[in-house]
């Protein structure tokens, strides 16, 4: 386990180390050298070379790289943004919060509605209630976000009137979002779970112990749901990468200035410094959302703790 | 190769199933509109003020008028012929990049295999919207680059199972007598190997065609997809946000097609999963 456990940690650390090498030759990979970007087109050309000297772009490509991850290691300073000349942890600072407000809410949400759900339905596969939900949860995957948004400010702000439209000036603000944010990643989570329990209920070892002459309350709650538990948590850690993609699309729709918003406005009026800050934090979550979710499995699961030890992979 | 008999059986449990059927009877309809969308759409998808901005919807505009008094319901018909590009253009970048990876991974093995998996990794450290996005930064806005955007971020879901495969065909009697016979690394994969991998490939890509269409049109939406004036669904649904409160039928109308499209693709998608891929369905 303890092999295992190093393994695991070791190879996040270069996944991290990886993409902070592509996130960081994302400014280079552009046409045109990094400081026409930041600078005026009728800058002259000696004081362009200055201004690179100053910023450190006329290292070499290596050295430049060591400093931009020492400044990011040790000082935790992302660079200056380009369009607002601020340094952007400042930028980072405020938006964080709300967008992990955003996720964190919606996160315990969708696994409060679609875990029993998911469960219901593979208990009671083929029932009404199970094919209603197929049929919504369809119908809920070829929804995008952005127009499940739409029709919840249709609802909720111009029909009922009882929500506000847009922005984010208190907790009533977060309420659409969440919804929104929910409805689209909620289908994916309850299929899932239904596929996970219904494997669960095929395993030998709940063969076994109904064989045993065990109560079904207890083959249900002793085999079956502590399993299927251990899927929860997995699920629980991997749904983290989803909701962050999704609030991009979720925090424009509701104007919400959180972290989605910044990386889009930032793409697309080129401001590199916040790009690359966002992605990397983006990337490096997931890694260890990833990692935590493998290594609770390893504790739960005593099979694939042993294989996971012993095997290659 | 399958027989005829095999093709007929396939036909009969294609028409027996109803997933199958309904999402064929979606998409036959989408490519109708598609194809004869000069005859239906009652004005150009350009045409200025045909009736007054923002018209609410009523029988001479069956979808209202836009911020520019363009037909919507026209601005919509004509947004299918984008959509199915994006899904024709989407899925056959996604099988090229993919199935070549996947076949030359699992034949070869070794390092070339270890490279592609680490970078499969790689990609799945960043989700899929936002390295798309990072991507389009990269080419430039606009609709084929962000189809090339998202093509370049999902085609991993392709290789994954085709090396999968190889890896497990390889080692058949019918690949070892052509190596045997002096065939080549290239002929062994493409026609020894590739041919059987087709069934599931079918299934792959009517899985992974509506969440290419979702994705191409959320970049739309986040104005890195299409530009205007272009009638695509989902810059029209960024623009209708704008004006919801006062012309809910801008964000309404192109939002159906989209959703009734998407569900069309599920459905094929769900129904030829358990005609040709019956294993696949318990999980």
């Amino acid at each position: 386990m303890k092999g295992y456990l190093i393994k695991r940690v070791l190879q996040g650390i270069l996944l991290i180390v990886a993409v902070s090498i592509l996130v960081f030759s994302l400014l280079y990979m552009m046409p045109g050298n990094p400081v026409d970007m930041i600078v005026d087109r009728k800058v002259s050309v000696e004081k362009k070379a200055e201004l690179a000297h100053e910023m450190g772009y006329d290292l070499p490509l290596p050295e430049q790289y060591m400093r931009w991850v020492k400044g990011i290691v040790v000082d935790h300073n992302f660079g200056n943004s380009t369009r607002y000349k601020v340094p952007v942890v400042d930028l980072l600072k405020d938006r964080i919060p709300r967008s992990l407000m955003l996720c964190g809410w919606s996160l315990l949400i969708e696994m409060l509605i679609a875990l029993p759900i998911g469960l219901l339905c593979a208990i009671k596969k083929n029932s009404l209630f199970d094919r209603f939900t197929v049929v919504f949860t369809l119908i809920l995957t070829a929804m995008p976000a952005f127009w499940l948004g739409a029709l919840l400010i249709l609802t909720f702000s111009v029909g009922l009137k009882i929500l506000p439209i847009s922005g984010f000036k208190g907790p009533e603000y977060l309420i659409l979002p969440v919804f929104a944010l929910v409805s689209a990643s909620i289908a994916g989570t309850i299929r899932l779970t239904k596929a996970e329990v219904l494997e669960v209920l095929n395993e030998k070892y709940v063969t076994t112990a109904t064989a045993k002459g065990l109560p079904k309350r207890t083959v249900m709650v002793k085999h079956v749901l502590r399993n299927a538990l251990i899927i929860v948590t997995v699920q629980v850690f991997m749904s983290v990468p989803w909701l962050i993609s999704g609030a991009v699309v979720i925090e424009k729709i509701f104007d919400i200035p959180g972290m989605g918003g910044l990386l889009l406005n930032s793409i697309i009026v080129q401001d590199f410094p916040v790009v690359q800050a966002v992605l990397l934090i983006v990337a490096a979550l997931t890694v260890v959302c990833n990692l935590i979710s493998d290594l609770v499995i390893g504790i739960l699961d005593p099979r694939i703790r042993i294989s996971m030890g012993g095997g290659d992979k | 190769m399958r027989g005829r008999g095999k093709a007929k059986e396939t036909l009969q449990a294609c028409l027996k199933n109803g997933d199958f059927m309904v999402g064929f009877a979606i998409l036959l309809s989408v490519f109708l509109v598609a194809i004869f969308a000069e005859q239906i759409a009652p004005y150009g998808y350009t045409e200025q003020l045909v009736g007054g901005k923002f018209s609410p919807p009523s029988s001479e505009f069956w979808f209202g008028t836009d911020e520019l008094g363009r037909d919507v319901f026209s601005r919509v018909v004509a947004g299918t012929r984008i959509t199915l590009w994006v899904a024709f253009i989407g899925a056959t970048l996604e099988l090229l990049l993919g199935v070549t990876v996947g076949l030359i991974c699992g034949y070869f093995g070794k390092w070339i295999d270890r490279i592609f998996s680490f970078l499969t990794d790689l990609t799945w450290c960043i989700p899929g919207t936002i390295l798309a996005l990072a991507v389009v930064t990269l080419l430039g806005k606009g609709l084929t680059n962000s189809v090339i955007a998202i093509s370049l971020v999902s085609w991993a879901s392709y290789a994954r199972p085709v090396r999968a495969k190889t890896m497990s065909l390889k080692n058949m009697a019918f690949v070892e007598t052509g190596t045997a016979f002096g065939e080549s690394s290239f002929s062994l994969m493409f026609r020894y190997i590739l041919p059987n991998v087709v069934p599931s490939l079918i299934v792959m890509v009517s899985m992974s065609l509506p969440a290419t269409i979702l994705s191409t049109t959320t970049l739309s939406f986040l104005g890195l997809g299409s530009q205007a004036p272009s009638p695509d669904w989902g810059l029209a649904l960024s623009i209708g946000i704008t004006y919801i409160v006062n012309a809910p039928w801008l964000s309404i109308f192109p939002g159906i097609a989209l959703v009734y499209t998407v569900l069309g693709f599920n459905l094929l998608g769900e129904g030829l999963r358990d005609i040709l891929d019956p294993h696949m369905k318990s999980q």
